[in-house]
């Protein structure tokens, strides 16, 4: 292929926040009909990056050049216009309007009298799914979308204005296996199209499946742009942490004691059916499947959460009432949910005060909560979890995603639970701290814990689990030992190819 | 396959807005069925006109809420603008036989002044919408008080032209509802048809998403707030033409009434949906039931706590429906989806 000259560039571009600087000296060029990686930690500066280039931040220092000559972005709306498209991990719709709407918001095709001319917007809307090889409706609302749905239409949303640079952050990050699959076939077809993208993964077999070059930032700085042949996984993985990782899945050997954890036949109507397993201390179960599979219902039904209609769970030999996270968390079940920002975290409030959530009771000295025992207790387990921070009165908005789970799981862990459900535990984590948390949750099983892990992270799965459970349509599928998981086995389960029953 | 049941996924939200504006209407034939067959004077050209008239003022402001309601904001501030634009219109036509549209383009100035102060601080200076438009509720009611100090506007001495405007008709139909439905029409087919109109339920919808969309938010905030204040200024010109005696205190509580007969009327409080028409059945509907309660001669003070009743129910049926349909089209996405 030869060397087209790059569509979007940045030129020596250096920014800062504060006294955090964010980026350094950075250079990138996008070309045409080429999809580009950016790889690098959390708090690397990719996010950084993808804002200059999208034109929500400006760079202190440097020039982001289009086709060649300097521009100035003032705002989105200047690089949409410029034909810069991004598409963030969880795609921005309106959800009460219609896909169509959303799609052609701002730009709409007028008929007489500037009003919209509503035939055509469902008819281009039409055409664009059909020139991504999609089927979904115009007419309906972006309510209830699905992460990757919601992807496609921002994809059209930037086919419609022409984008000739589609930026994707961390698109996959919340996708099943299909899903990422048919998002990698869309962007394989705009590169067909002369389109150049920048495409950025956690996933580092994801990079190599579609990229052709990739560039690493590490703590805001450009280590490497490299063609990705040649290159290994563990090459781009020392580029990205400076140093070799110890192994990305330090997972110990134990022996697993007693069932701590029994689910009998548990079924929620129309979302998980006859779901039943157990899970002993020291063991990590992981429950795999597509997402939409019905394993976080489960999971939520397990802690009370949701109520589910039959079967029961038993703790230590002892049945649960149902939907009552008190007595789960009673029983000693802690549950780490899915979405921290939303579900795992008081995101405004302070890392002391977020851990010490789930022992007001215990940290009660009379009849107030003693804020020296909350302390405490915070800062033992920052150490314990190696949590990064300045203060512990720190609003935990500002701390990265990495260490945002850590005090998730110390808000947990602090409770001294006998099974720990840990769902998505390293989504959107960069690859050091991943190793971290894997590191923790091996620990945790070997000193005695029984841990039920959800991931859609495959390599994590196979990589922690003992035992994994693979869900396919709200019914267990199939039940896999560690030996005898691979990615093949795992997959064919969790997309129904198999059917052989659970124990 | 996908498609069809996404198609009754966008018509399942579809219905459920439309499925509001009939349920009202239904209520309303109920309603004057049920009173008229207790009192036939209720269906009365007389008795009609007056509830039209007594709704007109409501619906109007209704309208102008319901643009700001949409951009997930609210303006409190309505019920004292009236007020204030009543008694000022007054004043400035006192003795003097001033030409009506004068008096309301002057009204409508008045307003638009106050919508500017309350968009101004909500969409440039961030401040949340319901603080900005509590504190300048009282700053004008304060004001208009202060003005009045005491002092009445008396129909006696009002232009005959202004009087004529507020008990007038043209074929039979009173200005008043004349005007309602005409601003009603206008904005409604604004909202609807308009790509800046769009964007007032995109901004309710996701600020964030119209950020980035590259919507100019704080104009269009803006905008909706002056667009209420004028609609409360016209209102309040409206309501010296119907009622001719003015005091300060014109329309004192009307901001609640109003918030109350939005959100009757199905648009959404925290931004995105609803429609002006549904705002406008609200305001019939709540007016209506005013009047029932004095036929049925039932204490009018009932009218305040059936008004609260009728929201919270609103309320309430929007969340259940609102949880349904969510849950209906995640189904929908499980099953034939991804």
């Amino acid at each position: 292929m030869s060397e087209s000259p790059p569509i979007l560039a940045l030129a020596d571009v250096s920014m800062a926040f504060g006294a955090v600087r964010a980026l350094q000296g950075v250079s990138l060029e996008l070309r045409g009909g080429e999809i580009h990686a950016l790889a690098g930690e959390n708090g690397a500066g990719k996010s950084t990056l993808v804002k200059i280039l999208a034109g929500v931040h400006r760079p202190d220092e440097g020039q982001v050049l289009l086709d060649g000559t300097p521009q100035d972005f003032h705002g989105p709306g200047d690089a949409q216009q410029a034909g810069v498209a991004v598409i963030y991990q969880e795609p921005t719709l309106f959800p009460d309007l219609s896909v169509a709407e959303n799609i052609f918001m701002g730009r709409q095709p007028r008929a007489r009298f500037g009003r919209i001319d509503r035939r055509a917007v469902r008819a281009e809307t039409a055409r664009l799914f059909e020139r991504l090889g999609v089927t979904l409706d115009p007419d309906r609302a972006a309510r209830g979308l699905s992460i990757a749905d919601q992807q496609i239409v921002e994809i059209a949303k930037a086919l419609s204005r022409d984008a000739r640079v589609l930026i994707m952050d961390e698109p996959t990050a919340a996708l099943s296996g299909n899903e990422v699959a048919r998002l990698f076939t869309v962007a394989r077809t705009l590169r067909e199209q002369g389109c150049a993208l920048l495409f950025i993964s956690h996933r580092l077999e994801e990079i190599f499946d579609l990229c052709r070059r990739v560039t690493t930032l590490r703590d805001g700085r450009l280590i490497a742009t490299e063609e990705l042949d040649g290159l290994t996984p563990e090459d781009l993985v020392q580029r990205m942490v400076g140093r070799e990782l110890d192994a990305l899945y330090p997972k110990q050997d134990t022996t697993p004691g007693e069932a701590v954890l029994k689910v009998s036949r548990l079924t929620r109507e129309g979302v998980f059916t006859d779901v039943s397993f157990d899970v002993r201390a020291g063991e990590i179960v992981a429950l795999a499947g597509l997402v939409g599979a019905g394993r976080s219902e489960v999971a939520r039904a397990v802690f009370g959460v949701d109520r589910y209609d039959a079967g029961g769970v038993q703790v230590g030999g002892v049945r649960l009432p149902g939907g009552s996270p008190t007595a789960a968390m009673a029983a000693g079940i802690a549950l780490v949910p899915e979405d921290r920002r939303q579900q795992g975290l008081v995101m405004a409030a302070s890392i002391e005060r977020n851990i010490g959530l789930t022992g007001l009771r215990s940290l009660r000295r009379g009849p107030v909560v003693s804020r020296k025992a909350e302390r405490d207790r915070a800062a033992d387990w920052a150490i314990r979890l190696q949590l990064k921070y300045a203060r512990l009165s720190d609003a935990v908005g500002v701390l990265s995603g990495g260490n945002q789970q850590k005090v998730v799981l110390a808000k947990w862990l602090s409770t001294e639970p006998s099974v720990l459900i840990v769902d998505e535990p390293t989504r959107g984590i960069d690859v050091g701290t991943k190793a971290e948390v894997h590191r923790l949750l091996s620990e945790l099983a070997a000193q005695g814990l029984a841990v039920l892990m959800i991931s859609s992270d495959l390599p994590e799965v196979l990589g922690m689990a003992d035992r994994v459970l693979v869900m396919y349509e709200g019914r267990l599928a199939a039940e896999i030992p560690r030996a005898e998981a691979t990615e093949e086995t795992v997959m064919a389960a969790a997309t129904g190819r198999t059917r052989q029953e659970a124990a | 396959m996908a498609t069809i049941t996404a198609n009754g996924g966008r018509r399942l939200v579809d219905t459920m807005v439309r499925a509001r504006e009939l349920s009202i209407l239904a209520a309303l034939i109920v309603l004057v069925a049920v009173t008229t067959a207790v009192n036939s004077s209720f269906l009365s050209s007389q008795g009609v006109k007056d509830i039209f008239l007594n709704a007109s003022i409501l619906a109007l402001l209704a309208v102008g809420q319901t643009i700001v309601v949409v951009t997930r904001n609210i303006d409190l501030s309505v019920g004292s603008v009236v007020g204030l634009v009543a008694f000022a219109s007054g004043k400035f036509v006192l003795g003097h036989d001033r030409n009506v549209l004068l008096v309301l383009v002057a009204g409508m100035a008045i307003g638009a002044g106050c919508g500017l102060v309350n968009g101004v601080l909500v969409s440039f200076f961030r401040v949340p919408a319901l603080v900005v438009t509590l504190g300048t509720l009282y700053v004008i009611q304060g004001a208009d008080y202060f003005w009045a100090h005491g002092q009445q506007i008396n129909a006696a001495d009002m232009p005959g032209s202004l009087l004529e405007l507020g008990n007038g008709s043209v074929l039979g139909i009173p200005y008043l509802p004349l005007i309602t439905v005409v601003v009603m029409l206008a904005v409604g087919h604004y909202l609807r048809s308009y790509p800046s109109g769009r964007e007032f339920y995109a901004i309710g919808s996701s600020p964030d998403a119209a950020r980035l969309a590259g919507i100019p938010i704080r104009k269009r905030i803006l905008t909706a707030y002056v667009c209420s204040g004028v609609l409360a200024g016209l209102a309040g010109v409206l309501w010296l033409a119907r009622f001719g005696t003015v005091v300060a205190d014109a329309a004192h509580g009307w901001e609640l009434r109003v918030v109350a007969a939005v959100v009757v009327g199905g648009v959404a409080i925290v931004g995105g949906l609803g429609s002006v028409y549904g705002a406008a059945l609200g305001a019939l509907l709540l007016t209506t039931i005013g009047s029932v309660l004095v036929v049925l001669k039932v204490n009018s003070f009932w009218q305040d706590a059936i008004a609260g009743l009728l929201l919270l129910l609103a309320i309430s049926v929007d969340r259940l429906l609102g949880l349904r349909v969510t849950r209906a089209l995640r189904r929908r996405n499980v099953r034939h989806g991804a």
